[in-house]
């Protein structure tokens, strides 16, 4: 049997599932990765996986990682933007899992972008 | 993994006999393929509403909503879309911001007037697992009532939020759940009422189909706000889809200990239980369903003595529609100022439509009361197709009436329906053009109530069926005058003497196109006219013989033969017209289909 405090444990479990089954809110970090055929040549499926697994382990409920086309600057793919609420678009370079983790913990969680790995 | 995309196929009744569930199975095979099936769930879920543009795929988050999705396209959206990021535009409807691009979903006509509360998870949850019913604040309601409320409690906030049952008659809910807190017995029931068997209805389908949990958990909580401990759903087995997807959620809530003796170790006992009605539409009366639940013939039985102290086996018994249920949770939730602020003053809430007929959005449609017609037809229906005139809606099945052209600006609530001579029924919505023959109709609700009178009454039994017969006489051309006026005086005796709620209504349809299209029963009775070209008897196809270039065509598309070559040439033509012989014509139409110049056959 479940008791009610084990229902909301059921709650909290699928909170983040959640996230990504209704549309993207106003007040939601998000992580665009440049999935174009140069950008998944770069790697960039797995610079996603990486940020889904980062999102996931720390529990960041309003941060959505979504993919869009090919922007046209194939030799910096993979290429990833990041949107905090309110916040001008910052757009990282040659973006690699290690790189990924380090975009989350210092600008997703931090607020501190990394310059370095800007154009 | 924690999965970036969520795809949710509707697995709705119309969506699936659209295929949606080959397009589920190929976005297995697709997403498997290309190596993303551990990064992307997939869900089958209920129904969108825009069933007209169905199968329907949404992508979360997204937030892209495709529409006539077929096995073949599947393919690309997995490897366009969910592998780069890509919609597939030409799947993603015809709707475009000012600035050309693809409308959020939320913005177009169709959805931005609704407001989805009873709907809320059709479209948003797996109906087949508990844990996502949970995960949206599932069963948290009747956690809040049994923990931090008295029956009292519950039953007066029902009260204050105004709601009123959706079956159809529009009785306050709170008030028919004290009447029964207030019987005294050992043994009380609750009672879910999803016969649905008005034609064209599918609202409580799809609750059962898209968010069968929140129905069980009202239930609960009627349990325990009344005193009942055990609760029956009585639906149709012609439901299959609902059926399953209710048992499978009454498993998944006993199997939690949600259901059962100690309900959550909450120390309240309720269990439920689904009986399968044979789809006759007099079981969705209240007497009648309980009586087929008991195992007797399904006929009503006069009230008093009420359900609320003489119900399902003489005991003390609730019954309430499956959307009234789908309310109470976030009632509870969001308590009654929140619903009372949706809605009219005597109408607070919501109310599903199934949304049909002559209208380019045929779905299921969820708007606050008060809404006038017009908005549904024109925005959210999206107008009437091949720009034909809006003539008149249906409501209320065939117990309401039809509302004219004229009153297309009236807000729909339970009193301003019934003012008008049609009632809000349980939802049914039926839009009519110029091509819809207002006798027609009548004589279609007619044989509908003549097929479904349970035979019991006399009034009911004999009087709809003469009726039935006027109306037949009408349409044929064979009526007077005074049968006009004898029809009129027949429906005011059906309805004053009939038993049941079926009777009291089944005339509703004859009077309110009576009243409000009277000059088109007139010329079919003076004029033996039929205006829209519907009643056969009354119409002829006729052959224009100077514009007819004598090819042929219809001749040998006609089934009866009734078409031949006739001496006359007219004047430039090579051939002699076609000639449509009377006597034999079927008045099928299929000359006029087919005819190459369409200005030559035409309806007279
Ligand atoms: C002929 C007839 C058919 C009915 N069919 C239904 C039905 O299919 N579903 C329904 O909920 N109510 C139906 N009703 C209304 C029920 O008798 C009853 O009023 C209703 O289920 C009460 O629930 P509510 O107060 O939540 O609306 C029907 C009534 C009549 C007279």
């Amino acid at each position: 049997m479940k008791s009610s405090a084990e229902l909301q444990e059921i709650r909290n479990k699928l909170r983040m599932e959640i996230g990504y089954s209704l549309p993207i809110q106003e007040n939601d970090i998000r992580i665009v990765v440049g999935m174009g055929t140069c950008g998944i040549a770069a790697g960039a499926r797995e610079v996603v996986r990486t940020f889904m697994d980062e999102v996931e382990k720390r529990g960041l409920e309003h941060v959505k990682v979504t993919q869009s086309g090919c922007i046209g600057k194939c030799d910096a793919e993979p290429i990833v933007e990041v949107t905090l609420p309110g916040k001008e678009t910052v757009t990282y370079v040659h973006v690699d899992p290690a790189k990924a983790r380090e975009i989350v913990a210092s600008h997703i969680v931090g607020g501190k972008a990394i310059k370095n790995y800007m154009k | 993994m924690l999965e970036r995309a969520h795809i949710m196929i509707c697995g709705g009744t119309g969506c699936t006999s659209g295929n949606s569930k080959k397009v589920m199975e190929e976005f297995e095979v697709q997403l498997k393929k290309n190596g993303l099936r551990d990064e992307v769930k997939l869900i089958m879920t209920g129904c969108f509403g825009l069933c007209a543009r169905g199968p329907i795929v949404a992508v979360y988050p997204d937030g892209a909503f495709y529409q006539h999705v077929k096995v073949e396209d599947v393919a690309e959206i997995v490897t366009e879309h969910i592998l780069k990021g890509r919609r597939v535009t030409r799947l993603l409807g015809s709707e475009r911001t000012e600035s050309g691009e693809v409308m959020p979903i939320n913005q177009t006509p169709f959805y931005r007037s609704q407001k989805r509360i009873v709907l809320r998870n059709c479209g948003r949850i797996n109906p087949e697992n508990i844990d996502e019913y949970i995960a949206f604040d599932g069963y948290k309601a009747y956690e809040k009532c049994v923990k931090e409320m008295t029956p009292e409690g519950v039953i007066q906030l029902l009260t204050d939020s105004g709601l009123r049952g959706r079956g159809g008659g529009g009785f306050p809910t709170g008030k028919k759940w004290l009447s029964t807190y207030n019987a005294k017995d050992d043994q009380k029931y609750v009672v879910c009422n999803a016969d649905e068997g008005d034609p064209g209805a599918f609202m409580d389908r799809s609750v059962l189909e898209g968010d069968p949990h929140s129905v069980i958990e009202a239930m609960m909580i009627a349990g325990y706000a009344v005193g009942a401990t055990q609760g029956y759903v009585y639906v149709r087995a012609e439901y299959p889809i609902a059926v399953q997807r209710l048992q499978i959620a009454i498993d998944q809530a006993r199997a939690y200990g949600i259901l059962g003796k100690n309900a959550m170790g909450l120390g309240h006992k309720f269990d439920m239980e689904i009986r399968l009605g044979a789809g006759a539409f007099v079981c969705g009366e209240a007497t009648a369903l309980i009586h087929s639940i008991e195992g007797h013939r399904g006929e009503p039985t006069q009230k008093p003595p009420h359900l609320a102290e003489h119900g399902l086996w003489g005991k003390p018994t609730v019954l309430n529609n499956v959307e009234t249920y789908a309310n109470i949770p976030q009632i509870i939730l969001n308590g009654p100022q929140w619903f009372k602020s949706m809605g009219t003053e005597k109408s607070s809430g919501t109310k599903v439509f199934a949304l049909g007929g002559k209208i380019m959005n045929t779905g299921l449609v969820e708007i606050p009361m008060g809404t006038t017609l017009r908005t549904i037809i024109e925005e959210i229906g999206g107008g009437i197709p091949n720009g034909k005139k809006f003539k008149a809606a249906q409501t209320g099945g065939p117990s309401g009436g039809c509302i004219p052209a004229s009153l297309i600006d009236t807000p729909i609530d339970y009193d301003n329906l019934i003012a008008i001579g049609s009632m809000m029924g349980s939802g049914g919505l039926i839009v009519m053009d110029e091509d819809n023959c207002m006798v027609d109709i009548a004589k279609f609700f007619l044989e509908f109530t003549v097929d479904e009178s349970c035979g019991k009454c006399t009034p009911c039994r004999i009087g709809n069926k003469r009726l039935y017969e006027m109306l037949d006489k009408i349409t044929k051309g064979q009526g007077t005058m005074e049968d006009l006026d004898k029809m009129e005086e027949l429906c005011k005796y059906i309805k004053a003497n009939s038993l049941c709620g079926l009777g009291q209504t089944a005339p509703n349809p004859v009077l309110s196109t009576l009243k409000y299209f009277r000059d088109e029963y007139i010329a079919h009775v003076r004029d033996k006219k039929c205006p829209a070209g519907v009643c056969k008897a009354l119409l002829n196809y006729v052959i224009d013989k100077d514009k007819c270039i004598g090819c042929g065509l219809c001749a040998r598309k006609c089934p009866a033969g009734a078409i031949t070559k006739s001496d006359y040439i007219a004047e430039g033509h090579k051939l002699p017209s076609m000639q449509i012989d009377v006597t034999k014509c079927l008045k099928c139409g299929a000359c006029m289909d087919t005819c190459n110049r369409q200005c030559a056959i035409s309806k007279k």
